[in-house]
């Protein structure tokens, strides 16, 4: 079975090589716990913060690499601190003063960008600075792809728990706020879970192209359902199938893993604007389309 | 400047020299009196007259600057609040059955199931606000008017004693405006107290027992044909356009010193 599998460009890498094995569990895992929460930073029109707050964590990251040099924990911890606290700041600021909650964040993640560069720069080579910054999805070891795998659990489990009330949250916050004393947990929940999930893509894709497994399968998505259960299922399933399409690229054509991830994730997209029943073609094909009601 | 005469009930409301305003800046002065419960008020005015900040305020969305308001055995998520600039993101990927059933938040939360009897009631709502067969529809997808009717349908699910309505029938065509104009006198027989805020005179004359003009002050309180006279609403509209006088400062100095 092994050797017929092995035969078939598609699995050979796979079979062959326990570092692609290791690549694609961790693409399974960052496409069933960060992508949904990438739905939910499009449904809440946060894409763009998103990127920030993944910049944000690297100063953190730093840290951890400053004291620990190249350790999982120690970078995991520095991260997911500087995360949560740029959250925090960006999250107070906006609720209590005239600063709005883009500046407000925008603020605090150049901040917090500047000082984890100049933090790696002043300790560092340029190749930390790189796996940092891009990531490692094909050096992914036992420890990494744990926590990834654990990320993933908890963010799977917290969505499922809370769904309704994230759901409510970027449909009509102000309803929420009115019906329910549980809208501060549905926000700074979301935050936490975008925190935990930037962390764990830094890991694989580094801090510049971990929100892209987040943002383009749901973006992708889009332009081909209008309710959010499938939406989610099916932003998780292009992750996964881009995901597994990149690694083979960058085997076979011998590119850098990660951009090649996020490049045909990309593609992905672009088709899907061109083929999708929701993108601009579509509608301009069907436009004699109706439905009776 | 009193709102006492209450047709029916006890007091649901009750307000205290309430003074409403944002950024220490007063846009509603002075308010005394009930809103007994049971009551189908229609609150009126020029624009800036302090209508919608009145509704917010009852809704325990704005401190008030002065005074208070007392909200007889009302927990804050027993009003059911429409707003006038709903923060409902229309592009939002929901159907309208999901969107009406958040109605029930107050039944299920955020995590217990639906079941068949709620769900029963949720297609009910949609069928009584005239909705019936768009259930699977996205709200993107809904007119002015099917999203206001929509919107009526999560209302009367929220099952409130007190239901705030705020321009309720700004944009919408004149069959919506009667259906649910006819869904909210059904509200007022099964006991409920509506608010309305409202800029249709003739609507508030034909449907309404009771109205309330306001101009950064009461003006008048009683049935819209004494309320909504020539006289009253005149002085209405000089009051809202001289706001910002002296004289009226000068009250409010006065009031702060007496304090």
């Amino acid at each position: 079975m092994s050797d017929f599998l092995s035969s078939l460009p598609l699995f050979s890498p796979f079979v062959e090589f326990a570092f692609m094995r290791r690549a694609l569990a961790g693409c399974l895992a960052l496409s069933l716990g960060a992508t949904p929460i990438g739905v939910f930073l499009m449904l809440r029109r946060m894409s763009l913060a998103g990127d920030a707050m993944s910049h944000a964590i690297l100063p953190g990251a730093a840290i951890g690499y400053l004291i620990a040099g190249l350790s999982l924990p120690a970078m995991t911890i520095g991260g997911l601190v500087a995360g949560l606290a740029v959250a925090l700041l960006a999250g107070g600021v906006a609720r209590n003063t005239v600063i709005k909650e883009d500046t407000s964040l925008a603020t605090f993640y150049l901040l917090s960008l500047s000082a984890g560069v100049l933090i790696i720069s002043l300790r560092g080579s340029s190749v930390d600075l790189l796996h940092v910054l891009f990531g490692s999805v094909l050096a992914l070891d036992d420890p990494a792809l744990l926590l990834l795998g654990a990320f993933a659990s908890l963010s799977i489990v917290a969505l499922a728990v809370g769904l309704r009330l994230f759901v409510l949250e970027a449909c009509d916050p102000s309803f929420l706020a009115r019906i329910s004393r549980l809208s501060p947990l549905a926000h700074y929940g979301f935050m936490v879970l975008l925190v935990l999930n930037l962390v764990a893509g830094f890991h694989a894709l580094g801090t510049l192209m971990a929100v892209g497994i987040m943002i383009l399968p749901a973006a992708a998505a889009r332009l081909w359902v209008c309710n959010v259960a499938p939406l989610l299922l099916l932003a998780s399933a292009t992750a996964f199938a881009g995901s597994l399409a990149g690694l083979l690229l960058s085997y076979h054509i011998n590119l850098p893993a990660g951009p090649a991830i996020v490049l045909t994730l990309g593609a992905i997209y672009l088709l899907s604007l061109a083929l999708g029943p929701l993108g601009p073609l579509a509608s301009r094909w069907r436009s004699g389309w109706h439905f009776e009601r | 400047m009193n709102l006492l005469g209450h047709p029916q009930g006890e007091a649901l409301l009750r307000f205290d020299n309430l003074t409403l305003g944002y950024n220490r800046h007063p846009a509603v002065h002075h308010l005394h009196g009930e809103i007994a419960s049971g009551s189908l008020l229609a609150v009126v005015g020029p624009n800036g007259a302090g209508k919608s900040t009145l509704l917010k305020a009852i809704a325990g969305e704005l401190r008030p600057l002065q005074g208070s308001i007392e909200r007889s055995h009302l927990d804050r998520r027993q009003i059911a609040y429409l707003t006038q600039q709903a923060s409902l993101d229309q592009s939002f990927p929901i159907v309208v059955h999901d969107f009406v059933a958040m109605g029930l938040w107050r039944e299920i939360g955020a995590f217990f199931g639906l079941g068949r009897d709620r769900r029963r009631r949720v297609h009910a709502a949609i069928d009584r606000v005239g909705l019936h067969g768009l259930e699977n529809r996205p709200i993107g997808s809904l007119s002015g008017g099917q999203l206001q009717r929509a919107l009526f349908a999560r209302v009367m699910l929220q099952d409130a004693p007190l239901v705030l309505l705020d321009e309720p029938y700004g944009a919408i065509d004149a069959a919506s405006v009667r259906d649910l104009a006819t869904l909210v006198r059904q509200w007022h027989d099964e006991g409920r107290t509506v608010i309305a805020v409202l800029h249709d005179l003739a609507h508030v004359r034909e449907e309404y027992p009771e109205a309330l003009l306001l101009a950064r002050e009461l003006v008048a309180r009683g049935t819209p044909a004494d309320v909504l006279s020539d006289a009253n609403l005149q002085r209405a509209r000089q009051r809202a356009e001289g706001h910002g006088d002296d004289t009226q400062a000068a009250v409010c100095r006065v009031d702060r010193e007496a304090a």
